[in-house]
C-alpha cells in the first residue's frame, strides 16, 4: 500500500518535472479596426493560459500539458493574417491554433489552417460562411451570423406588435452583411416591411446620408452595424441628427463597455451579445459565470465584454477537447471536438458534423441587452429573453 | 538562336531555377513562403518597368491587373469549376484586352495627368468589384476547399502554384530582356525620350503605347490569379491595394529603372528589407519611415538607383547584367 | 422634401471642407507642377495635431491657429528637404519624393498612434430648421473653410507676398528676372498648402473619428475634387468639392450609398479624359 503510494508521488513529481507544453498560436488586432474587441478577446485567452497553468496545465494521458501561447499582430488587415498563421505554423511549429478577430480575418486563417491540416478554434468570428467551404479543421465559438439578429426581431415585435417598418442598415463586411441578411429575410417572414436594407463601407465615418434616408423611409426601428468603430460612430451620429427611431439595435459596438464613453448617446441603444456577466448557465467544467467575471474583474479590474468570455471559452474548449482526447494528437483532438457536447460558462457548445457545415456551432444562444440609466449611470441590462432578464426594456426610446 | 550566346539569358534560367528547386529540396515551407512573396514582387516591378522605365509613362495603379486576374481567376475556378491553369491564362489575356481598351483613351495623358487617371482608374474598380456581387461584393470570394483536393491535397496544389509562380518570373525576367533588344523596344525609348520627336520619326506612338500597357497587364494578371488562388481568396481591398502599387514603383526605383535586373534585384531587395524590419520588434514600428527615408534618398542622391550606380562605378558590368 | 433638402445641405457643408483640402492640393501643383501624393497624410497630420492641442485643453476650434502655424513650418520644412531639389525633375521624382514623405509621417504617426481610430469628444448642439437637423460642428466646419479660402484670395490678390507666388505659378524664369526669389515663394507655396490641408484634416476630425490611416481617403477625393475644377485652380478646386459633396448627399436616397465612390471615381477619370482641364479651366 505504501510502496503505491510512493510511486504515485514520484509520477506526480516527474510529471511536474518534464511537464510538457502544448503550443497555441494566434494572431491579435493590437492595432487598427479591431483593436478593442481584439485585445478583449486576447485579455481572455490570456486568463485561460493563467488559469490552466496555475493548476499544473491541461491534464491528458496522464501528462500535463503547460499552454504557451504565441501571438502575432495582424494590425486587422487580411494580408497580414495569411503570412503571420503561416508563420505560426511552418516557422514556430505550434500545435494549435485560435483565430483572430472577426469574421473576415478568421476566414483567411481558416484558409491557412485548413491548408496545413491545423486544428483552428475560432472564437470571434460569427459568419456561417466560413463553415460551407468543406473545412475540416475549424471549429466556432459563437453563435452565427443567421441566427444573430433573430432574436433581437423577436424582442422588437413582442415590444411593439403594431410596429410596421424597420430599416436594416449594415456595415458592408462578411460578419455584418450575413447577420442582416439573416435579419431581413427574418423580419420579412414576422410580416415586418424593411423600408432600407443596405450596407455602408467598413470605412465609413460620415452616417450623414444614410441617416437622412433612414429618416426618409418613415421606419420605426433600425437594426444593423457592423463592428466596434464603425457602430460607435454611427451610433453617436444617430443621436447627433435625432433620428426618430423608437428601437436602436446594433451589433457588437454597444456589447462593449467602452460604449458608455458615447454618454446620452448610448442610452436605449440595445445590441444583442454572445454572453454577458449575469447569465445563468450550470456549467460542466471550467469556472462558472460568476467565477469568470470574477477572475476577470480581478486581473483587468473591469467587468469582461463577451469577447473576452469567448477568447476564455475557446481556450477552455481546447482543453477539454485535449483532456477527452488523452492527447495533443490533432486527429485524436479533431475526433473529440467533433463529439463535444457540454455546458460552460458561455454557454451550450456543439459544433456541426455535417460535411456541407462542419465546425459550425449549434448550441450556443444570445442575450440582448440595453443600455439604460440606473443611478445616474449608464448600465447594460440583460432585457432578452425574459427568462433571463434584469430589467424591462425601454421601448420606446425617443 | 543570338539568345543563347548571352550570359545575361543564362542567368535568368539559372536564377529561376534556383528560386525553383532550392526551397522544393528541403521541402522547406517557410522559405517556399518568403520567395513566394520576393517573386511576386519581381514580377510586378518588371512587368511595371516596362512602363516607367522603357516608356516613360508612370503607373500609379499597376495594381489594378494584379487584382483583376486574382478576381476572373477564382471566379472562373471557384462559381465555373475550371481548372486553375485555364483560368490564369484566361484572367491574363482578358486582364490584357481591357487594358487594351483603357489604354487607347488613358494613354494621351501625360505626366501627373496619367500618374492620377491611373490612381482613378483602380480606385474606380475597386469601389465597382466591391460592390458587384457576381463576385462577392466586398466579401469577396472564397475557394471551397475541394478545389484543392483535386489537384492532390493542399499541400501539393501549393507546391504546384509555387513553380508556377517561379515560372512567371522567370517568363518576366526574358519578356523584359527580350523587349529591351527588339525594335518594339527601341520604339519605347524614343517615347520615354520625347514622345513628340519619335512619332516626328515615325513611331507609331499611340499603337506603341496602347501595346505595352497591355503587355504590362497580362503577367501580372496571371500572377494575381496564382497567388490569390494559393492563398484560397481574394477580397477588394487585397487585390487594388494602391499602396502595394506604388510600393512596386519605390521596388522600380531602388534597383534602377529602365534596366532588367535592376527591378527584379529592387523587388528582391526591398521584399527582403521590409521582412527584416517587419519581424525585428524593436524596428517593426518603424519599417514605413526606414522605407521611406530610403525612397527619398535614392530619388535625391541616386535617381539611377542601384543598377545606375553599378554601371557609373563598373562600366564594364553592363555587358553582363543589363 | 425636406429629406431630400437635408441631403443636399449636408453635402453642401461637408463639399466645402473636402473643397478646403483640395485647394491645398491644388495650389501647390498650380505653383510648382508638383502632384503631392503627401496630402492625405498631411490630412491626418493635421488630425492628429488638432487631437495634441485639444488633449492639452484647448478648445477644438481655438486649437484650429496653432495647427495652421505647424502646418506653414511644416510645409516648409517638407519643402527643403525633400522637394527642392528634385523641382525641375520628371513628374515620377517628384511624385516618389511626396510619396516618400508621406510613408515617413504615417510610419511616425502608426508609431506614436497605432492605427486605432481617435476621436475629438467635445459638445456638439443640435439645430432644427424645419425638420432639418444640422450639428454646429458641421455648420462651424463650413463656415470656417470658407474664411480660411477667403483669406487665402485675400493673401494672393491683395498683397505683394500673394501677388509674387502668382507670378511664380504663371512663369517661374519670367519672375526670377523680375528679382522675386523663386526658392523662397516655392517654400512658402509649399507650406501654405500644407497648412490649408492640415487645417481640413484639423476640421474633418471634429466632425468624425479617424486614424493615422484616414487621410488616404480624403487625398483621393482631394484629386477628384482638384481634377474637377481643373488642376492648378483654387476656386475650381473649391467647387469641385462641393460638387463632390453634393453628389454624395444628392445621389444618396436613390441608390445604394456604398455606389457613390464608384460614381466619383468614374466622373474623376471621365474628366481627366474628356475635359483634362475641368469643368472650371485648369491653369494658363
Amino acid at each position: 500500500m505504501k510502496k503505491k503510494w510512493m510511486f504515485l508521488v514520484l509520477v506526480a513529481i516527474f510529471g511536474m518535472a518534464f511537464a510538457q507544453t502544448v503550443k497555441i498560436g494566434l494572431t491579435v488586432s493590437k492595432t487598427g479596426k479591431f483593436n478593442v474587441e481584439s485585445v478583449n478577446q486576447l485579455n481572455g485567452i490570456k486568463l485561460w493560459q493563467k488559469w490552466v497553468n496555475d493548476q499544473g496545465g491541461i491534464a491528458a494521458g496522464g501528462k500535463h500539458y503547460k499552454v504557451e501561447l504565441k501571438f502575432y499582430d495582424d494590425e486587422s488587415k487580411a494580408q497580414r493574417v495569411q503570412q503571420l498563421y503561416s508563420r505560426l505554423i511552418s516557422q514556430d511549429k505550434v500545435d494549435f491554433l485560435i483565430s483572430p478577430y472577426s469574421s473576415g480575418l478568421t476566414a483567411k486563417a481558416a484558409i491557412i489552417s485548413e491548408q496545413y491540416g491545423k486544428i483552428m478554434v475560432a472564437t470571434g468570428a460569427a459568419s456561417d460562411s466560413i463553415f460551407k467551404l468543406g473545412y475540416e479543421n475549424v471549429f466556432q465559438v459563437y453563435t452565427p451570423a443567421s441566427r444573430y439578429l433573430t432574436s433581437t426581431v423577436d424582442m422588437i415585435k413582442a415590444a411593439d406588435p403594431s410596429l410596421k417598418k424597420i430599416a436594416v442598415v449594415y456595415e458592408d463586411s462578411k460578419f455584418a452583411k450575413a447577420v442582416a441578411t439573416a435579419a431581413r429575410d427574418y423580419a420579412k417572414k414576422l410580416g415586418l416591411d424593411v423600408a432600407i436594407f443596405e450596407g455602408y463601407p467598413p470605412s465609413t465615418t460620415d452616417f450623414g446620408p444614410l441617416i437622412n434616408k433612414i429618416k426618409a423611409s418613415g421606419a420605426g426601428a433600425l437594426i444593423g452595424g457592423g463592428h466596434y468603430s464603425d457602430g460607435a460612430t454611427f451610433a453617436r451620429q444617430l443621436y447627433e441628427q435625432k433620428a426618430p427611431l423608437k428601437m436602436i439595435a446594433l451589433l457588437v459596438a454597444p456589447a462593449s463597455d467602452e460604449f458608455a464613453q458615447l454618454g446620452d448617446a448610448a442610452l436605449g441603444v440595445a445590441a444583442p451579445s454572445q454572453w454577458e456577466p449575469l447569465v445563468k448557465y450550470t456549467q460542466s467544467c471550467g469556472p462558472s459565470p460568476q467565477q469568470f467575471t470574477e477572475m476577470y474583474e480581478k486581473a483587468y479590474g473591469k467587468e469582461p465584454a463577451y469577447r473576452a468570455a469567448g477568447g476564455f471559452a475557446a481556450g477552455l474548449i481546447l482543453q477539454k477537447a485535449i483532456m477527452d482526447a488523452g492527447s495533443v494528437d490533432a486527429a485524436k483532438v479533431r475526433a473529440a471536438l467533433d463529439n463535444l457536447d457540454i455546458t460552460i460558462f458561455f454557454g451550450k457548445i456543439k459544433f456541426s458534423t455535417d460535411p456541407a457545415s462542419h465546425g459550425l456551432q449549434l448550441g450556443h444562444e444570445m442575450v440582448q441587452i440595453q443600455w439604460q440609466k440606473k443611478d445616474g449611470k449608464l448600465v447594460k441590462e440583460i432585457v432578452w429573453p425574459l427568462a433571463a432578464k434584469t430589467a424591462k426594456l425601454i421601448y420606446p426610446i425617443h | 538562336m543570338k539568345a543563347l550566346k548571352s550570359p545575361f539569358f543564362w542567368l535568368i534560367l539559372a536564377l529561376t531555377a534556383l528560386f525553383a528547386f532550392y526551397p522544393r529540396l528541403g521541402n522547406n515551407i517557410t522559405l517556399r513562403e518568403t520567395l513566394v512573396l520576393s517573386a511576386v514582387y519581381i514580377i510586378l516591378a518588371s512587368n511595371l518597368n516596362l512602363m516607367i522605365g522603357y516608356t516613360g509613362y508612370v503607373n500609379f495603379g499597376s495594381i489594378v491587373f494584379f487584382g483583376l486576374g486574382g478576381y476572373f481567376t477564382l471566379w472562373l475556378v471557384g462559381a465555373h469549376g475550371w481548372n486553375v491553369y485555364a483560368a490564369v491564362l484566361f484572367a491574363g489575356f482578358i486582364t490584357s484586352l481591357l487594358a487594351m481598351a483603357l489604354g487607347f483613351g488613358i494613354l494621351r495623358l501625360r505626366g501627373a495627368y496619367f500618374a492620377l487617371a491611373t490612381i482613378g482608374v483602380n480606385e474606380a474598380v475597386k469601389d465597382f468589384v466591391s460592390n458587384f456581387d457576381t463576385w462577392g461584393g466586398s466579401e469577396g470570394i472564397f475557394l471551397p476547399f475541394t478545389t484543392y483536393k483535386a489537384m492532390g491535397g493542399a499541400g501539393k496544389a501549393l507546391w504546384t502554384v509555387y513553380l508556377l509562380i517561379i515560372l512567371v518570373m522567370g517568363i518576366s525576367l526574358l519578356l523584359s530582356w527580350y523587349v529591351k533588344r527588339s525594335k518594339f523596344g527601341l520604339g519605347l525609348f524614343a517615347i520615354r525620350e520625347d514622345e513628340d520627336a519619335a512619332i516626328v520619326l515615325g513611331v507609331k506612338a499611340p499603337k506603341y503605347k496602347a501595346l505595352i500597357y497591355s503587355l504590362s497587364a497580362f503577367l501580372p494578371a496571371v500572377a494575381g490569379g496564382l497567388y490569390f488562388f494559393k492563398n484560397g481568396s481574394v477580397v477588394p481591398e487585397e487585390a487594388f491595394n494602391l499602396h502595394l502599387s506604388i510600393e512596386s514603383i519605390v521596388m522600380v526605383m531602388l534597383g534602377g529603372q529602365g534596366t532588367v535586373s535592376g527591378p527584379a534585384v529592387g523587388a528582391f531587395l526591398y521584399e527582403r528589407l521590409r521582412g527584416l524590419l517587419l519581424t525585428t520588434p524593436s524596428l517593426s514600428n518603424f519599417h514605413l519611415v526606414i522605407a521611406g527615408v530610403l525612397l527619398l534618398l535614392i530619388i535625391l542622391f541616386a535617381p539611377g538607383g542601384l543598377m545606375g550606380w553599378l554601371y557609373k562605378k563598373w562600366p564594364r558590368i553592363r555587358e553582363v547584367l543589363e | 422634401m425636406v429629406e431630400i433638402l437635408s441631403s443636399v445641405m449636408d453635402g453642401l457643408l461637408i463639399g466645402l471642407v473636402y473643397g478646403l483640402a483640395a485647394i491645398g492640393l491644388t495650389l501647390i501643383f498650380g505653383v510648382m507642377d508638383v502632384v503631392n501624393l503627401a496630402h492625405g497624410a498631411i490630412i491626418a497630420l493635421g488630425m492628429f495635431f488638432l487631437y495634441l492641442f485639444f488633449g492639452a485643453g484647448l478648445h477644438p476650434y481655438l486649437a484650429l491657429l496653432p495647427v495652421a502655424v505647424l502646418g506653414f513650418i511644416f510645409g516648409v520644412i517638407v519643402y527643403q528637404i525633400a522637394v527642392r531639389k528634385i523641382i525641375s525633375g520628371p513628374p515620377l521624382m517628384s511624385l516618389l519624393a511626396t510619396f516618400a514623405v508621406s510613408m515617413i509621417i504615417i510610419g511616425v504617426g502608426t508609431a506614436l498612434w497605432s492605427t486605432s481610430p481617435y476621436n475629438i469628444n467635445f459638445k456638439v448642439t443640435t439645430y432644427n430648421f424645419f425638420g432639418y437637423t444640422v450639428t454646429s460642428a458641421r455648420l462651424v466646419s463650413a463656415v470656417a473653410a470658407v474664411l480660411v479660402t477667403f483669406g487665402l484670395y485675400y493673401f494672393l490678390y491683395r498683397t505683394v507676398l500673394g501677388k509674387a507666388v502668382r507670378a511664380v505659378a504663371n512663369n517661374r524664369e519670367a519672375a526670377e528676372l523680375m528679382g522675386i526669389p523663386s526658392q523662397q515663394i516655392l517654400a512658402i507655396t509649399f507650406g501654405i498648402g500644407t497648412m490649408l490641408a492640415m487645417l481640413s484634416g484639423a476640421l474633418i476630425a471634429t466632425l468624425f473619428p479617424f486614424t493615422i490611416l484616414s487621410g488616404g481617403v480624403y487625398e483621393l477625393k482631394s484629386f477628384v475634387a482638384s481634377v474637377l475644377g481643373g488642376l492648378g485652380n483654387p476656386t475650381g478646386a473649391l467647387f469641385g468639392g462641393i460638387i463632390l459633396g453634393l453628389i454624395e448627399g444628392s445621389v444618396a436616397p436613390f441608390i445604394q450609398v456604398s455606389w457613390t465612390n464608384v460614381i466619383e471615381f468614374v466622373i474623376f477619370v471621365g474628366i481627366l479624359l474628356f475635359f483634362p482641364t475641368g469643368l472650371f479651366g485648369g491653369r494658363k
